[in-house]
């Protein structure tokens, strides 16, 4: 028994700090507003820590000091009385002090988080149940385009998100970049962000909204301007027409059944726009909102039966044969 | 005796607690029966498959479906030729006048296989759960008859009234509906 506390004690701070790390984290800030949040958060904890044990460390002196009875009414010595105004006065100065500090320096933190500079990309991201759609534009109207769940940034510039709920209330969450950003249907919000290091960093939906809300993730890749550009020139260029005939059987299947009515497909008659475009499905990491990596098993298992694996999101189960489910799937794990 | 009165009244107000069920996916043998409707030979009325009953007519009284059916509306473009249920192009639904009857397999038939003089066929865009749904929908909006279930409010500027409002024609009356002769037999 005691063996198991002992190790309670051990393996439960251990497991907490843990999740201080890794793709996911404010704790572990990468971008310039997230960095700056975090020194907040750091000199907080510690300054309200230091105040408590020294409340701590009051409280029990006077507990321990006057621990015997006394005869009421207490009639303190003019000494005493001094005294004890002096301490009142000197507990309220320093309560005044640590909050008119914590003050300043949230002023600061604040206005760190507007990031100077001009922001040289700007991103317009939507928030649906549950998925993101995400548009960039370029100098001509040719150059825009719609991608999902899966941002890629450039490292050390200023990226502008234009943040949009299109249902209900959504927030734009990437803890380790930068704080939230609510998504408002009806209301042009707007986030600044800049990653100070190449990575990838896990964003989450932190507004509850809906059955599939713990399933609206999206990854935010932070990589140098010369791999940005390269990523938006492939992800400019139309879907890769079918090489094999398997492929192209996928793709007139696609084309056939109720896939098209809501998914666009760039360079092809699909175009609809109600779910996520899947020009380059194949190339993001991840589909369904971080739900599985992208693999021709799990988009075939995604299509086969979104509603047991994704229940109440917008997808419909669409009656396929299974030699229809293997050519879509390869077909569209083949949009690279 | 005031305590059994208390009692009783919770009981009732937690037995009213019963949260409305969502059939979020249909089995695929379902959703094929519930494609075949019995339609008379003439394309208008007939009988829904056995199963809709054994549903107990979800589409038309599951706040849940009739929701969905509201966010497919604006989604496949409805309201490109039916407006908000003010007509344009096509045939409007709030006057209450059906071309082809105001039953479910009627409307359920129009989105599925289309009608003449424009409306087209979903068969291949949507899935049958998706047409019911809609269908469903598109009923609420004309309806006879309050419905005690509703879709959710829109965010939009309000260009009718709600779709659980009273009977059509005594909270919106548009006056009598011009009859165009080729737009399909009258019902």
């Amino acid at each position: 028994m005691r063996r198991a506390t002992r190790l309670a004690w051990v393996v439960t701070p251990a497991v907490l700090l843990a999740g201080c790390d890794g793709w996911q984290s404010a704790l572990d800030a990468h971008g310039t507003s997230a960095v700056s949040l975090k020194q907040l958060i750091i000199l907080i904890v510690a300054v309200c820590s230091v105040v408590w044990m020294l409340v701590m460390i009051a409280l029990i002196m006077a507990l321990w000091r006057n621990r015997r009875e006394r005869p009421l009414p207490v009639t303190p010595q003019p000494s005493t009385q001094r005294r004890m105004t002096a301490t009142v006065i000197a507990a309220v100065a320093a309560t005044t002090v640590v909050i008119s500090g914590f003050t300043i320096m949230s002023f600061f933190a604040t206005r760190a988080l507007g990031i100077g500079g001009n922001d040289e990309l700007t991103i317009k991201v939507r928030g649906l149940q549950w998925w993101w759609s995400v548009e960039y534009f370029g100098a001509r109207s040719e150059e825009r385009f719609e991608t999902a769940n899966e941002i890629h940034i450039p490292v050390g510039r200023n990226v502008r998100f234009k943040l949009e709920g299109l249902d209900v209330i959504h927030s734009f969450w990437v803890p380790s970049l930068a704080g939230k950003q609510d998504l408002v249907p009806g209301r042009a919000n707007e986030l600044i962000i800049r990653a100070e290091k190449p990575g990838i960093y896990r964003g989450q939906c932190a507004e509850f909204c809906g059955m599939q809300h713990a399933h609206m993730a999206f990854l935010v890749i932070a990589e140098s301007p010369d791999e940005f550009d390269k990523w938006i020139n492939a992800q400019r260029q139309p879907a890769v027409q079918p090489s094999e005939e398997e492929l192209a059987g996928g793709q007139r299947t696609f084309l056939e059944k109720p896939c098209a009515a809501c998914h666009t497909v760039r360079g092809t008659a699909a175009s609809g726009t109600t779910g996520p475009d899947l020009t380059h499905v194949g190339s993001r990491k991840y589909i369904a909102a971080g739900l599985f990596e992208t693999t021709r098993g799990s988009l075939a298992a995604w299509i086969a039966d979104p509603q047991t694996i994704k229940p109440g999101n917008n997808m419909p189960m669409v009656p396929l044969t299974p030699e229809e489910l293997r050519a879509v799937s390869a077909y569209l794990a083949s949009l690279k | 005796m005031r305590i059994a009165t208390l009692l009783t009244g919770l009981a009732i107000a937690v037995a009213g607690c019963q949260r409305e069920e969502r059939q979020l996916r249909l089995d695929p043998p379902i959703a094929e029966a519930l494609d075949k409707v019995a339609l008379m030979p003439n394309g208008i009325s007939g009988a829904p498959p056995n199963v809709y009953f054994a549903l107990e007519k979800p589409y038309e009284t599951n706040a849940y479906n009739l929701s969905q059916g509201k966010r497919l509306y604006s989604w496949f473009g409805c309201k490109t030729c039916h407006g908000n249920g003010e007509g344009g192009i096509g045939p409007a639904f709030l006057d209450g006048w059906w071309y082809y009857g105001p039953d479910m397999v009627s409307i359920f038939a129009s989105i599925r296989d289309g009608r003449p003089h424009g409306m087209p066929a979903y068969r291949d865009k949507m899935t049958t759960d998706q047409i019911w749904q809609l269908a469903g929908y598109v009923q609420t909006i004309g309806s006879y008859a309050g419905k005690t279930a509703a879709p959710s409010r829109s965010d939009e500027k309000h260009t009718r009234p709600a779709e659980n409002r009273a009977p059509a024609k005594i909270q919106f009356d548009q006056g009598p509906t011009p009859l165009h002769p080729d737009q399909g037999p009258t019902p």
